[in-house]
């Protein structure tokens, strides 16, 4: 594999935990709900993924375990948030901070330990083209499971009763309760599917793309994931673009060193944070189009039982 | 469901008190929880955490130590949340307060002018102020979502302090930590008492509270700043500047967390170092919201959190609890004290009582 191939398919691999996670976020942002406790979940999910595949040889497992305390983590949102009716942006940052201190708690005993790099699935035939090949068709099968399930969460959101649901959920609870649509239910539910996406993207992180654990590991990618749900302006196709640009930017450091640039490498680990605010900052500035994509009530607090 | 919430008529004062106590015994009994399945002592962990820090002087002061920058900061941060600016980089506003004011003994190693201090404390809010800045400026002029900067900001300052401490800043002297020189004493507040590391220092958040509790319970502008940041069309038709909101309460927290890393430079730790902030200006916004937002409540917070710190140095060492326990601790303190909150606007009722009221029968 020569250093563009490598590049390539690397910056898919790592695009791949953004998307994973930017996903979940999108869900539960489009039924109104903002969860800023992605990053503590995918911790969770991480060292949780990392624990569970260390000791049973099994990554699928780990998968399933991680993406299950993802769940577990984002239940804990919604009851304070939907329930309680508390503060999303608070308890957010609330349940973030719970989750990086759980994850510190479960990893403590796998701290720096490491498990065999999984091969990724060769597509016969694809697979031998040059360049291409290397790049798209031998990834790990989470890679391809995540880019199938951008398309298929688009077309959920935009073609189906359950997406429409979703959508006016986000736009106006009161109007979508009154027309008969079981809000509560909907946002449960999609807070509930962005922690098993962020778990799982976790699981990616410590089990399949650099396969340790070490506290602290996920380093500011839950929050890139929040990030770029706003750069794609809630669209699944811009989303998914996002996280293959911030994939190649955090390879920037690697690529870097093998050219032999000689720049601080602490530059090259600040570039991901530097382009979001970057991004950020030209994306937003056309307030009229965040405006008409973000949804409505996002953030907002909805007291439903006292509608009527 | 099991019960549902009614909005109250007024909220509930009493519930305002009542809160932060309530909050404080569910996460001591989920923790304990937690404790039971880590199979650690619960008796002797809640010892640690909450006698302990009191048992001597010198742990007192060791207290007090930590009490100060929480509430410098909280104070800072609470202001800015009431005006709903969500300000979440307090720690890269303290590391590059606590490098601005560390560039006056790394470069000057041997003055002994007594202008040091104030000069450090002088770059280190204006260091702090220019990094909250930043996020403030693209607030106002790009609309860029100020968590997002704030905390990618805080991951930037900390790679600039890795560079310096592993490159040029570093103690040739050091065996290669990644560290500075120690300050000489001109550029070290004096402790307040000899043989202890609680110093001069602590009277500068005390000073601040005092000022922030002026502003905003006696002042005018601290009701214009609220307004301004919760109800922006509100506040324009009134003559207030939404913007302002955002650039007072960065600036105000910029300053606050600038001086907090200045007093650990120039405090407890001596030189710069990569541990400088001890995650203040993430506690910092725990100890804003237990504090109820308020002045008063803040300083109550400040010093129950600062306890929980000590406490929990020492409930490492007596009942080998993890460091990351005090994180979920810190955690579950927000989550309860979030929930429970709520109670102060409304009032929990069974869920049957909701059909009568549904039929309009008097409940």
């Amino acid at each position: 594999m020569n250093t563009l191939e490598f590049f390539l398919a690397g910056t898919l691999s790592a695009a791949t935990i953004f998307l994973l996670a930017a996903l979940g976020e999108l869900v539960a942002e489009k039924s109104g709900v903002l969860n800023l406790s992605l990053e503590g979940m995918m911790a969770v999910g991480a060292a949780v993924g990392f624990v569970v595949t260390y000791e049973s040889g099994n990554h699928v497992l780990g998968f399933a375990i991680a993406g299950l305390a993802g769940v577990c983590v984002s239940l804990v949102f919604a009851f304070v948030t939907l329930t309680f009716l508390a503060n999303q942006v608070a308890t957010g940052l609330a349940v973030g901070i719970l989750g990086l201190g759980l994850s510190a708690l479960i990893g403590r005993n796998h701290e720096s330990l490491t498990i065999a790099a999984t091969e990724g699935i060769n597509i016969p035939v694809l697979s031998d083209i040059p360049l291409i090949g290397a790049v798209f068709f031998q990834q790990n099968l989470v890679v391809y499971i995540t880019f199938a399930l951008a398309i298929v969460i688009a077309l959920v959101l935009s073609t189906t009763r359950l997406g429409l649901a979703i959508r006016s959920t986000g736009e106006n609870p009161h109007a979508a309760q009154a027309l008969g649509c079981p809000v509560f239910l909907i946002r449960y539910g999609c807070v509930a599917f962005g922690g098993l996406l962020a778990g799982c993207a976790g699981a990616y992180a410590s089990t399949i793309y650099t396969p340790l654990w070490a506290d602290g590991m996920i380093a500011g990618r839950g929050w890139i994931a929040v990030a770029l749900v706003v750069f794609g302006t809630w669209k699944t196709g811009r989303i998914a673009f996002g996280a293959v640009l911030f994939g190649m930017v955090s390879l920037g450091e690697l690529i870097a060193q093998a050219m032999g640039a000689r720049v601080p490498s602490q530059l090259l680990s600040s570039l991901p944070y530097i382009v979001t605010i970057i991004v950020l900052a030209a994306i937003s500035t056309n307030t009229a189009r965040m405006r008409l994509h973000a949804p409505f009530s996002l953030g907002e607090t909805f007291d439903g039982s006292n509608d009527r | 469901m099991v019960f549902r919430l009614v909005k109250r008529e007024h909220a509930s004062r009493w519930m305002l008190l009542v809160t932060p106590l309530l909050a404080v015994l569910l996460s001591i009994l989920a923790s304990s929880i937690l404790l039971v399945i880590l199979g650690k002592p619960v008796l002797l962990t809640m010892h640690s955490f909450f006698i302990a820090p009191f048992e001597n002087f010198y742990s007192i002061t060791e207290i007090f130590l930590k009490f100060g920058p929480l509430l410098l900061i909280a104070q800072a941060l609470a202001v800015g949340f009431r005006a709903k600016v969500w300000n979440i980089g307090a720690e890269g506003q303290m590391i590059i307060g606590a490098i601005c004011a560390s560039a006056v003994p790394v470069y000057f190693v041997d003055s002994t002018s007594g202008w040091m201090l104030p000069t450090m404390a002088v770059l280190g809010a204006l260091g702090g102020m220019a990094w909250a800045a930043i996020a403030a400026f693209l607030k106002t002029r790009f609309n860029a979502n100020e968590i997002l900067v704030t905390l990618m900001l805080s991951a930037i300052a900390l790679q600039l302090l890795y560079y310096l401490l592993l490159g040029p800043w570093k103690d040739p002297m050091g065996f290669n930590f990644p560290q500075t020189v120690m300050f000489q004493n001109e550029a070290l507040f004096a402790p307040l008492f000899s043989g202890v590391r609680l110093n001069t220092s602590i009277f500068i958040p005390i000073a601040f509270t005092l000022a922030v509790w002026l502003l905003m319970e006696k002042h005018f502008a601290g009701f214009t700043l609220e307004v301004g940041g919760q109800a922006p069309n509100a506040a324009t038709y009134a003559g207030f500047s939404a913007k302002k909101a955002v650039w007072v309460s960065l600036l105000l927290a910029g300053f606050a967390a600038g001086i907090a890393g200045m007093s650990e430079v120039a405090g407890p730790i001596g030189q710069l170092q990569r541990s400088v902030t001890s995650g203040y200006g993430y506690a910092g916004i725990i100890v804003a919201y237990l504090g109820a937002l308020h002045p008063i409540g803040i300083v109550f917070a400040a010093f129950f959190l600062a306890v929980l710190q000590i406490g929990g140095d020492v409930a490492l060492v007596s009942a080998d609890l993890p460091i990351s326990a005090v994180q979920v601790f810190q955690g579950l303190l927000l989550i309860f004290y979030l929930s429970v909150y709520t109670l102060v606007n409304y009032r929990i009722q069974p869920a049957r009582v909701e059909k009568a009221a549904s039929t309009g029968l008097p409940s």
